[in-house]
């Protein structure tokens, strides 16, 4: 296997640019927020997050952004993964195991419906700024 | 407590940031023996009686969550090294940052499996906010550094899911090289 170098990493960039400018410009406002305080890493959040990347390569959903923070709030609940798409309400899906954390990204970001019965309150008062 | 070293390396860097550093250093050193972390920051540091605090699994930072009575980022840390025969060194200053240095038996029965190192690391570097974020990795005697800088320089906001996968499989491919045969094919298969 050959190790890959700074400039390997340019050059896929560029290219991946052009394929999304022509395929995927609408995505770029969707985010994906993994919560990976203390409570959100033991309950598993460093699985969801790779499967939720995982599922958005497959999918070729590239100008998504996904990121990380931490603890929101609802640690009984953990791992939380918050998805913000335009023109939807911004929710947080709660217990999200590494099938939730696909499921977002088949459902919620591609299909545009929310998932029944996976969607927590907002966060606690304590944390909400 | 955590399933794997990598998840109680991946607090302690959330701590790091959430410290406000501009600048954190992760060291992995694994060998035969021994696994070594160090992490580094520049943050806002801790007093001698909020570290003693911090220790408690009872405490967390006041304002941080309010009505809260739990913080156990270090306290699990502590309970892991003090039952797999390791070592926790915190050194810290209010204003000069912390320095949080550990240490596992390799081959105790009850050490945590090292984890995903490069899921691991890409996903800290998406933490919001601006700060750079150094690797340095070391395996029986071979050795790679990397930097979030970098990573941003070459693949631009790696938040960007393809960036973010772009940078992931960069580590891969360096944490492979650390490996000989067969051991580092599996993982850049994985």
């Amino acid at each position: 296997m050959e190790k890959l170098t700074l400039a390997d990493l340019r050059k896929f960039r560029d290219q991946k640019r052009r394929e999304i400018d022509r395929r995927d410009p609408a995505n770029k406002d969707i985010q994906v927020i993994v919560a990976m305080g203390t409570c959100g890493i033991a309950a598993g959040a460093k699985a969801t997050f790779g499967a939720i990347l995982d599922e958005i390569e497959k999918r070729q959903l590239g100008s998504v952004l996904v990121r990380q923070v931490g603890c929101m709030g609802l640690c009984h609940s953990e791992p939380n993964v918050e998805v913000v798409v335009p023109g939807m309400p911004a929710v947080i899906y709660g217990k999200v195991d590494e099938a939730l954390g696909r499921r977002i990204v088949q459902e919620h970001v591609i299909g545009k419906t929310l998932i029944d019965g996976a969607i927590c309150d907002r966060p606690a008062v304590d944390i909400v700024q | 407590m955590h399933a794997t070293l990598c998840d109680y390396v991946a607090d302690i860097v959330q701590n790091a940031v959430e410290a406000a550093a501009d600048k954190v250093v992760l060291e992995i050193r694994t060998g035969r023996e021994w696994i070594g972390v160090t992490i580094r920051d520049n943050g806002k540091g801790m007093s001698p009686a909020m570290l003693a605090a911090a220790r408690d699994p009872f405490w967390t930072e006041p304002g941080k969550h309010a009505a809260r009575r739990v913080g156990l980022g270090l306290p699990f840390l502590q309970q892991v090294v003090d039952t797999t025969g390791g070592r926790l060194d915190v050194a810290t200053a209010v204003g000069e940052g912390t320095t949080v240095d550990f240490t596992f038996l390799a081959d105790h029965w009850d050490t945590p499996p090292l984890g995903d190192i490069p899921s691991t690391v890409v996903g800290l570097m998406v933490f919001k906010g601006e700060f750079d974020l150094v690797l340095r990795r070391e395996h029986a005697g071979r050795h790679y550094e990397l930097s979030r800088s970098e990573l941003t320089e070459a693949l631009g906001d790696l938040a960007q899911a393809d960036s973010l996968a772009l940078a992931r499989r960069y580590v891969r491919s360096q944490e492979a090289g650390l490996l000989d045969g067969p051991e580092g094919e599996e993982l850049w298969k994985s």
